[in-house]
């Protein structure tokens, strides 16, 4: 019996005491925020979209590697002679044609391993998050800056300019040039 | 004269909304009565194991995080204490001390889920909203150090992938303060309401030799009344400098190693887990956090076992090397997926509504399961 | 009002069916209402804002709902009992609607001013029984078939309860229609029934803190027999996924929620009838003391209503703040503790009401 009269008690008394907890919440302001209207300020170091700037980029496919998915399709060029590649901003000197810079952003797990080997810091995490796209193609970021034409037109130039090297050294070098060997999953 | 029935099969899930993810269920039923509960696993298989024989040591690590994706801090750390146990290496005080914060911060956030999903279970959706701004803020606090709110990779071999942001130690702070009332409004609101003990309290028992023989670990054997704590049994980084208690289940309000008591030992572990970053947060002395990471890891042939507490128990990595530079095998001993061995056990006899309490109170976590 | 209607237009059916447009309107604009103001109290309890996008704090996103809901394809499962499956909702709301014919919102505005009028509710709201397990049975489900059995079990149970608690009432009134009720707790908040009804006396003191049980157990009993939280077991999402309703789909299963939330009000009405002084001003009426007649019909109007989402808005603050029992404690807190504790009751405000 006093069981019985405690339980009955304990039953209504807790649940007042839960009901003045929700009470005074109703009057708290709301913690959450109307997303696409306003946005929360995000980190500085947050991890979102990759993006890669081309002009610093020396193609060493160092961030190729270190995916873990690999995401990111590198094939390079090599540069002949009196093609200036210009320097990149932390005064490397390029010597490759990237004739193709490709991330599958939607094979990416944004672990960020790509971004820290880069030896130019040229691919970073930027803070853009909202990139759904409708098509699952339109997630391969292109990255390369050639068009298809140039870079076409650079491989011919090597080639020949390996060919013209052979021809004068009257001994050809086997050399291909460095390529992303990409695992498929 | 008894009436010849049949009983049913239900089948709750794996799209169901409270199988925490994509586990499926198989209840035999008796009216509402479950004759016995079968768990079938495998949706979320995802071949971590097997990913991880192809992939660079460090390349692992992102594939930890989404083990218990819940605690991707614990599970990080687990792995690269394993890994750096293989090299032999020492690592910086400094990254000692931060891991061991975020591991903690990490064990608060995960328990949060835990507590507000077990309430949600039974119908209490407050407190899951109240629990989760606060897990948020712990999410805010990791995104602004690593920039990943849920899967971090950042605790790396030998070292952090950043160096913890110069406003972290007064946001921690911040956030302890702002903390501690939320664990009393939710005792207020849901541990002590009569109702959720009535839903809770002498559900699920579970004895403490049947929880030792089926191996289960963290809350699960701590409800049961084992003070078994890997970080006090076999303490790894450096918990043996810090002062905290191990919770276990005392029956309360029912009896030993009910869901209560597994429920409870969790609120009362993030006490805990607030007095080990306290002690921590004001200690971390200087340092680089980099210093210590290996140019190339390779590690030397061998194997290795490490262990961890994740919130969810024992986590353990073995990992064999041959010598290469990626791991020759890792084996993960996931928490989750010994702890849900006991469902079976534990639902007998009880209705359709206790097997939620009882799965909400074991506190799986399907990606580790399955991995 | 039917009188009313039916001097003015001269035709029965005409003015019966313009009669039952009122709670038709009452209905839809609550359970408009209604949903939203859920969302809202629902919201602001958890520290969120709830739906903000359509109208002022989104006030027309349950019109928007209703649009959405409407739009829907109606999928009906292959093995589905068709007719009985199509028939439920339309019952189960037909049982919640047809309460409101006897409910009076103001001394002019009530659909039919039957003497049994409490007696009628009891008895009509027991169509939902049926409405829910032929919901639960037809669609061949194993979550609804359970859903069924359990609202069938609570709300039967439930109904004992309440028919103790309203029993009493009777007893005391001495009328079971609910405009008299109403009437007879006029004037000022101290005669309504939870302050132990209008006769003054010794009685009348003995009288406050029984009907404060009273009213709590009734309160309690119907916010089972509506399934709200924390009985709301024959829904509980996290259990059965939706109960007796999950296979439903757009308006059918709108249906359901119309009757949820006419429900809702339906009890709180005569919740308000029985212990709050029905339509009547806790103060007095402004129309009367400017002399203006006509204005207090209306005030009661708003005094009703006010006071029923008053209770509409615990059954809210209810839910969101507990957890759901389970089908068995469900059981026992109508068994063991609700029944004896209105049969005292019901015995003490006898005993009570003889002196
Ligand atoms: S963030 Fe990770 S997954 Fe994404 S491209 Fe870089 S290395 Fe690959
Ligand atoms: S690591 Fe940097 S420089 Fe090298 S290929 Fe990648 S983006 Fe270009």
């Amino acid at each position: 019996m006093k069981q019985y009269l405690k339980n009955t008690f304990d039953g209504i008394y807790t649940v007042l005491v839960g009901m003045k907890i929700t009470f005074k919440h109703l009057f708290t302001p709301a913690v959450t925020i109307q997303y696409p209207d306003v946005k929360v300020k995000l980190p500085d170091r947050v991890r979102n979209r990759l993006y890669v700037n081309m002009d610093d980029c020396i193609g060493c496919d160092q961030c190729s590697r270190a995916c873990p998915v690999s995401c990111i399709e590198i094939e390079t060029v090599k540069s002949i002679p009196g093609e200036d590649l210009g320097i990149t901003s932390n005064g490397k000197k390029k010597a490759l044609w990237v004739t193709k810079f490709n991330i599958d952003i939607a094979k990416c797990c944004y672990c960020q391993l790509c971004v820290f080997p880069c030896p130019t810091e040229c691919i970073y995490m930027t803070d853009v998050y909202e990139f759904a796209e409708y098509e699952r193609s339109n997630f391969l970021y292109k990255f390369a800056t050639l068009t298809d034409e140039e870079s076409a037109q650079k491989k011919i130039n090597y080639e020949k300019f390996q060919a013209e090297k052979a021809a004068a050294a009257a001994k050809p070098k086997p050399e291909t040039p460095a390529q992303t060997e990409n695992k498929s999953e | 004269m008894a009436l010849k029935t049949e009983t049913m099969v239900l089948n709750m899930g794996p799209q169901h909304p409270s199988t925490h993810g994509v586990l499926r269920l198989e209840l035999e039923i008796e009216g509402e009565l479950i004759l016995s509960v079968k768990p079938h696993i495998g949706y979320l298989h995802r071949c971590f194991e097997k990913h991880a024989e192809a992939m660079t040591y460090p390349q692992v690590i992102p594939y930890t995080d989404r083990l218990d994706y819940l605690a991707a801090m614990g599970n990080n750390f687990g792995y690269v204490i394993a890994v750096e146990k293989l090299l032999g290496i020492q690592i910086p005080e400094r990254v000692e001390y931060i891991r061991i914060i975020m591991a903690e911060l990490q064990r608060i956030a995960s328990h949060l889920v835990a507590i507000a999903t077990n309430g949600a279970d039974i119908g209490a959706l407050t407190p899951f909203l109240y629990l989760f701004r606060d897990r948020e803020y712990i999410l805010s606090l990791f995104e602004m150090t690593c920039g990943a709110r849920m899967l971090y990779n950042y605790m790396w071999i030998g070292g952090l992938s950043h160096d913890i942001h110069p406003d972290f130690v007064r946001k921690t702070k911040e956030f302890i303060i702002h903390f501690r009332p939320t664990i009393i409004e939710l005792n207020n609101l849901l541990t002590f309401n009569k109702i959720f003990i009535e839903r809770t309290a002498n559900i699920g028992i579970l004895p403490i030799d049947t929880a030792i023989n089926f191996g289960a670990s963290g809350p699960v054997l701590r409800g049961s009344g084992l003070p078994f704590d890997v970080r006090r049994e076999d303490p790894y980084s450096i918990y043996n400098r810090f002062d905290f208690e191990i919770p276990t289940g005392k029956g309360l309000v029912g009896t030993v190693g009910d869901c209560w008591d597994r429920y409870y030992v969790r609120v009362l572990e993030m006490e805990q887990s607030l007095r080990i970053i306290e002690q921590a947060i004001d200690n971390i002395p200087e340092g680089d956090v980099h210093s210590a990471i290996p140019k190339r890891i390779k590690p030397p042939k061998g194997t290795v076992y490490a262990r961890v507490e994740n919130p969810r128990g024992e986590l353990g990595y073995f990992i064999i090397s041959d010598g290469n530079l990626n791991p020759f095998r890792v084996k993960v001993r996931a928490p989750s997926f010994v702890n849900l061995e006991v469902m079976g056990e534990l639902c007998k006899g009880h209705l359709v509504a206790d097997v939620i309490a009882i799965l909400g109170s074991l506190d799986i976590v399907l990606g580790e399961i399955d991995r | 009002m039917y009188q009313f209607l039916y001097d003015l237009i001269g035709n029965e059916i005409l003015a019966g069916l313009l009669v039952a447009v009122v709670p038709l309107t009452i209905i839809l604009v609550f359970a408009l209402f209604g949903i939203w103001l859920e969302r809202k109290v629902s919201a602001h309890m958890q520290d969120r804002l709830g739906p903000m996008r359509t109208g002022w704090h989104g006030w027309l996103q349950t019109v928007a709902d209703l649009m959405k809901m409407l739009q829907k394809e109606d999928i009906i499962a292959t093995d589905a009992d068709k007719t009985l499956y199509n028939i439920a909702p339309v019952l189960v709301f037909s049982g919640s609607f047809a309460a409101y014919a006897v409910i009076p919102f103001s001394s002019k505005l009530l659909g039919s001013e039957v003497e049994i009028g409490i007696f009628y509710v009891l008895a009509i709201s027991s169509l939902v029984v049926a409405g829910i397990l032929m919901a639960g049975w037809s669609a061949n489900n194993k979550y609804s078939l359970l859903g069924a059995m359990r609202a069938v079990a609570q709300i039967i149970s439930y109904e004992i309860p309440t028919a103790l608690i309203v029993l009493s009432m009777v007893m005391l009134m001495g009328t079971l229609s609910l405009d008299k009720i109403s009437q007879m707790q006029t004037s000022s908040f101290w005669n309504w029934n939870i302050f132990g009804g209008a006769v003054f006396g010794l009685s009348k003191f003995l009288l406050i803190p029984f009907m404060f049980i009273a009213a709590l157990i009734l309160f309690i009993s119907t916010l089972a027999e509506v399934n709200r939280v924390p009985f709301d077991i024959p829904e509980a999402e996290s259990e059965l996924v939706a109960g007796y309703f999950t296979e439903y789909c757009g308006m059918k299963w709108g249906m359901f929620m119309l009757a949820e939330y006419g429900n809702m009000f339906a009890v709180s009405a005569i919740i308000v009838i029985l212990f709050f002084g029905g339509y009547q001003s806790p103060i007095g009426y402004f129309g009367n003391s400017i002399g203006v007649q006509w204005l207090v019909p209306f005030e009661q109007g708003f005094w009703f209503i006010a006071k029923g989402l008053t209770l509409v808005f615990v059954q809210m603050w209810l839910r969101w703040t507990l957890p759901r029992l389970r089908v068995d404690q469900l059981m026992t807190v109508c068994w063991k503790y609700l029944i004896p504790y209105a049969f005292l009751n019901l015995i003490i405000i006898g005993i009570i009401s003889l002196l």
